[in-house]
């Protein structure tokens, strides 16, 4: 019992410095001559426009649950008329981001780590190495920069359904008008609330993309692998979601809201 | 540099004629953990020469030609390739000797998202820079037409066969015109008909652009029909060494029993 401690922390240490090396293999490959922008745009499609659908219906129905739950409870303090500007500071500041973060971890850091994962198996990826080309600069630097440009995007279209649906949600029970929903909704908001919130999916963006290429990467031989590189994928990244946010929350309101 | 200076000359003692040894290890040993994989490999590949090198199935064959094309590092022993320490090479040097070694992967190793065009225009974009379409289509062509299969330009990896991946696995190797082939087990899971089909075009291939290559499998076919010199690799060493004809007729049972 007491040897296999220190040969558990060996290996948790031997795989961080792993990811540290990746991590420097990935931003010395950026700057790289031969960027691939087809592959880039390629994989903005695939990771962006493939996952509207998804994160739409999502943030709409976050947006239209939490007014319908909040609304009853709001109405027993006579604060019904929050009610907008509450699920507004709501999505924007945390619940969007982060949900859809998770989200995309599910759909996203899967796929990637899937799909290295399998290269690596069926040797592709070995192909391209010894054929001298670069398959760090070809597969893991176009879908991490992918990630970092796409997740905010489609936050900011999340958040955007969101208030839709919590504007749906209010019609429910109220007739109240588009114009005074929203009226209400962003004089709650101002740049302090969105800019921190956006800002923080830029770093969702990147741990989804860079776990989802490390794990499909580095994954071992064998049909087993792929499932595993996937599924320690999509763990990894909801976990490293989780404590960036925490991260941003604390510095958000230490420099932000002070 | 130019590396055709830096062949290593050696001299055939039976013949008195000098040889260029492209691929040069000595004492090569490689472990996984505790398991020893690759115990004392030593052996050399002339230029122009056909190699094959038989050995059961974790003998350490596939070992010692990943250790070639730096995917894998060797533990001990040394590595020449154009007489230049491989396992010394910076990631530049590295990158410039790859361009000149083939490699065939086994599956064929196909990019799947990709077509059979793109798979080839691949290392032509990447690898040579080439930006001309015209002739960036003209060498995949080529390259097609000398594998047998123009036809299948547009289809994609999961359309083809065993043996048409294999084909196309060879042209996109081919393409960036190595000066040495490595070929890991060419003919596993194949027919025997495509089995023959893919060793003499192997030959083919190898007398069309003067290659030198080392073929790993235990196909005995196969083996004959590309071997100018083999090798028999047992518990991660070389236990024999000869033509085909040599090893047939041989002493050592267990080179024997490749040939039953």
């Amino acid at each position: 019992m007491t040897r296999s401690v220190p040969a558990t922390w060996n290996k948790q240490f031997i795989a961080a410095g792993d990811q540290v090396v990746f991590m420097g293999t990935f931003f010395r490959n950026i700057f790289r001559r031969g960027f691939e922008w087809n592959e880039l745009l390629r994989q903005c499609y695939i990771i962006g426009y493939k996952s509207l659908s998804l994160v739409g219906i999502t943030g709409f129905i976050l947006g239209f649950v939490l007014t319908l739950q909040s609304a009853p409870t709001m109405k027993a303090f006579g604060a019904e008329s929050f009610v907008p500007s509450m699920v507004a500071i709501s999505i924007i500041r945390e619940i969007g981001p982060v949900i859809i973060a998770l989200i995309c971890a599910g759909k996203i850091a899967s796929s990637i780590g899937a799909e290295l994962g399998s290269m690596k198996v069926s040797e592709q990826i070995d192909a391209m190495e010894v054929s001298g080309a670069n398959p760090i600069q070809y597969l893991v630097v176009t879908r991490v920069l992918a990630c970092i440009v796409m997740i905010p995007i489609l936050t900011l279209m999340a958040d955007a359904l969101a208030l839709a649906g919590g504007f749906t949600a209010s019609n429910i029970s109220n007739k109240i008008s588009a114009v005074l929903y929203f009226n209400k909704s962003f004089a709650a908001l101002s740049f302090v609330d969105l800019i921190p919130a956006v800002g923080k999916t830029i770093f969702f963006g990147f741990a989804i993309g860079f776990v989802g290429c490390y794990k499909g990467y580095n994954s071992d031989r064998g049909t087993e692998s792929v499932g595993v590189a996937a599924n320690s994928a999509v763990v990894s990244a909801s976990l490293w979601i989780i404590l960036l946010d925490a991260i941003a929350v604390q510095l958000t309101s230490v420099f932000a809201y002070s | 540099m130019d590396t055709n200076n830096k062949y290593e000359q050696v001299a055939d003692q039976k013949t008195g004629n000098a040889k260029e040894a492209v691929v040069s290890i000595s004492h090569l040993k490689k472990s996984f953990g505790t398991k020893e994989v690759l115990t004392d490999v030593s052996m050399e590949l002339n230029r122009g020469e056909n190699l094959v090198v038989l050995g059961k199935s974790g003998s350490g064959k596939s070992v010692s030609i990943k250790c070639m094309v730096g995917l894998l590092t060797q533990d001990e022993g040394s590595l020449k390739i154009f007489g230049d320490e491989v396992s010394e090479l910076k990631e530049d040097a590295l990158k410039a000797m790859r361009i000149k070694i083939g490699f065939l992967f086994q599956s064929g190793a196909l990019y799947d998202s990709m077509t059979v065009k793109e798979n080839l225009e691949f290392p032509l974009t990447r690898v040579l820079k080439l930006s001309d379409k015209d002739d960036i289509q003209h060498r995949i062509e080529e390259m097609l037409e000398g594998v047998g299969l123009l036809d299948a330009i547009d289809k994609m990896p999961s359309d083809l066969s065993g043996g048409m991946r294999k084909r196309i696995g060879l042209a996109r190797t081919l393409i960036l015109k190595p000066e040495i082939m490595l070929y890991d087990e060419p003919t596993t899971g194949l027919d025997p008909i495509t089995s023959r089909e893919i060793s003499e075009l192997i030959l083919q291939m190898q007398q069309k652009y003067h290659t030198s290559s080392i073929i790993i499998t235990h196909d005995m076919a196969c083996a004959k029909i590309t071997a100018d010199r083999i090798l028999v690799l047992s518990k991660g060493a070389f236990i024999a060494e000869g033509s085909y004809e040599d090893l047939e007729n041989g002493p050592d049972e267990l080179v024997q029993s490749f040939f039953k």
